[in-house]
């Protein structure tokens, strides 16, 4: 696989943005974060990060364990304050609209900006009813509406051909890769705008990952996703642009081959020359 | 340099063998106690007790005369009772047990509510009869009823039904309350959908094992004035009542020789009946276990 070269990410035309806008063409950002710091109680683990994430792209995350990868993820979904202790401030606005804001109500939020895990963790429930799980909470009952929405999501995640005639069966008796691929299936259900994914081929064989990766590629023609990876050839391969964090700070942020090829910082350097980390 | 001696480490593993196997035999032993114990008195039991056992004794009230005597009295008031209990400690342990382990703040509060769920579950149960009495039975005037004793029971079971709850519930796997939240679903969405379908067959076999102690409880409903002797069964939650256990204890009290073979009877319809209840526990955990 090739690297996905981008010239210039501004002036790369939306593929369906803008129209849900008010300022129109400025849509070509999904999240702008400002200043986001973090606590685990009195624990920083995010410093000042600044970001804006691109719409239509793949963004990668990458940085050594304990970085902050995952809080930062889980904090453009709000996911992070499950943990009771956790504090933010700064700013993050999702396509203009402030998410820390009360008018923004994390399952609103959630259901723009779904969720992909580490781990594959489908609900012990059958196939079809683990990618119903999205529609069905959101109000959708007709049967026919939740077949079509099914079979578009498990097509749109690659692994309609494998499952199509086990719908019915438990999603636990799926391989670790065809799980994880239920899971994005789950979560393409609802149609979110952005989908963030935390090392979602960590647990998977080199054949699950190609075919997670090569997944990515063809999602990001409908999603802006954000994905964090340990791996930088990963990274390499499916990002168009690269987000380097070491100890809760955004070190660097840029096209991934510039990244990967003429790093403007001394420890993006170190760690993508497999310094240290 | 080497930290590890490999040869006194050779030297040292016969001894951790031969204590690994002491270890075997001393807790087989201690299996073997709880056996032996419970076969000798189910030996006696059903040597004593399977002359008398017939369906006359199943569907005879009692009587004066020990061949005449039956529990179908105690045996209906034992289901009825337990159709009071099983809805009422279901209903409130269950959303007690979700609202502690899934909504309630982790704070001062909750720990304090927590411990002393813990604390109420080991109270000795003859405490909830005399609760039961002051409340049910005088307070609210409901006399020596079957409600008041469903109601005194209901307190009696609540305790342990919230702590089985509560364990069930948090064998819930957090990856999968946070897929269904990555989702936009409110917590009660994912309570509801995710986490109770999950903890259901726990939550159930707790409870039917808990139901199936207070089947056997005496002392609080004695205190709450269950009959002992009592020829019809009750037909509305204000009737008068009994249950297997007080029959058999009045059985007990009686001189005669022969009524004690009546009392063995009637100990093999109650742990027949203790022993279905956890045969369906069995077969709802075996059948509806996730999983993970
Ligand atoms: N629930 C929590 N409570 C307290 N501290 C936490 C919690 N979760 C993470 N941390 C701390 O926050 C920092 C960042 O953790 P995070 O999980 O975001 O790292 P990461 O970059 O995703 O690491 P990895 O690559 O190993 O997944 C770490 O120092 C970690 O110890
Ligand atoms: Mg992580």
């Amino acid at each position: 696989m090739t690297i996905t070269t981008q010239e210039n990410v501004n002036i790369k035309p939306d593929t369906k943005g803008g129209q849900n806008n008010k300022e129109g063409k400025k849509a070509k950002h999904v999240f702008e974060v400002s200043d986001l710091n973090l606590w685990y109680g009195s624990k920083q683990a995010l410093y000042e990060v600044n970001m804006k994430v691109p719409e239509n792209q793949v963004t990668a995350i990458i940085g050594p364990s304990g970085c902050g990868k995952s809080t930062y993820l889980k904090t453009l979904n709000r996911m992070v304050e499950m943990v009771p202790s956790v504090k933010t401030s700064g700013s993050i606005k999702y396509k203009g609209k402030e998410i820390f804001s009360e008018s923004f109500g994390v399952e609103d939020l959630r259901t723009k900006v779904g969720m992909v895990f580490q781990k594959p963790n489908p609900f012990p429930k059958s196939i079809y009813d683990n990618v119903a799980y999205g529609p069905r909470i959101h109000g959708i009952k007709k049967k026919a509406q939740l077949d079509q929405i099914v079979e578009k999501s498990l097509r749109g995640a690659a692994i309609w051909d494998e499952v199509k005639d086990r719908l019915n069966e438990k999603a636990f008796g799926l391989s670790g890769g065809q799980q994880q691929r239920i899971c994005i299936a789950r979560a393409l259900a609802i149609e979110p705008d952005v989908i963030l994914m935390d090392e979602p081929t960590s647990a998977l064989d080199p054949i699950s990952t190609a075919k997670v990766e090569e997944l990515v590629q063809e999602l990001k023609k409908e999603y802006s996703i954000i994905i964090v990876t340990h791996n930088m050839q990963q990274a390499a391969r499916i990002s168009d642009k690269t987000a380097f964090f070491l100890n809760g700070d955004m070190i660097e942020f840029t096209d991934t081959d510039e990244l990967f090829s003429n790093p403007s910082d001394k420890r993006t350097e170190d760690y993508i020359t497999g310094r240290f980390g | 340099m080497q930290l590890i001696n490999h040869q006194n480490i050779q030297k040292r593993s016969g001894g951790r063998v031969l204590l690994n196997k002491v270890f075997k035999v001393l807790f087989f032993l201690s299996t073997t106690v709880g056996l032996i114990f419970l076969s000798m008195l189910l030996y006696r039991v059903l040597t004593q007790g399977t002359g008398h056992l017939n369906w006359d004794f199943i569907t005879n009230f009692p009587a004066p005369y020990p061949d005449k005597a039956g529990i179908f009295a105690g045996l209906i008031g034992s289901l009825m009772l337990m159709a009071i209990v099983a809805p009422i400690t279901i209903i409130i342990g269950v959303g007690t047990a979700i609202y502690l382990e899934e909504y309630a703040r982790k704070n001062r509060f909750t720990n304090f509510i927590q411990a002393n769920i813990q604390n109420l579950a080991g109270v000795p149960s003859i405490v909830f009869g005399l609760l039961g009495l002051t409340f049910f039975v005088y307070l609210f005037q409901m006399g020596y009823t079957l409600i008041a004793g469903g109601l005194t029971m209901s307190l009696l079971v609540l305790p342990v039904i919230v702590v089985a709850a509560q364990e069930a519930l948090r064998a819930v796997p957090n990856d999968v309350k946070e897929a269904s939240y990555g989702m936009g679903a409110s917590k009660w969405q994912t309570v509801l959908r995710v986490v109770l379908p999950a903890a259901l067959p726990g939550i159930l076999t707790g409870t039917i094992l808990s139901l199936s102690r207070a089947i056997g409880e005496t002392a609080p409903l004695i205190i709450v004035g269950a009959a002992t002797a009592i020829y019809s069964i009750p037909d509305s939650l204000l009737s008068k009542y009994t249950v297997m256990p007080i029959q058999i204890y009045n059985w007990t009290g009686r001189p005669q020789e022969e009524w004690q073979l009546v009392a063995a009877a009637g100990i093999i319809v109650l742990l027949t009946v203790l022993l279905l209840m956890n045969a369906i526990a069995v077969w709802i955990r075996n059948k509806f276990q996730n999983r993970y």
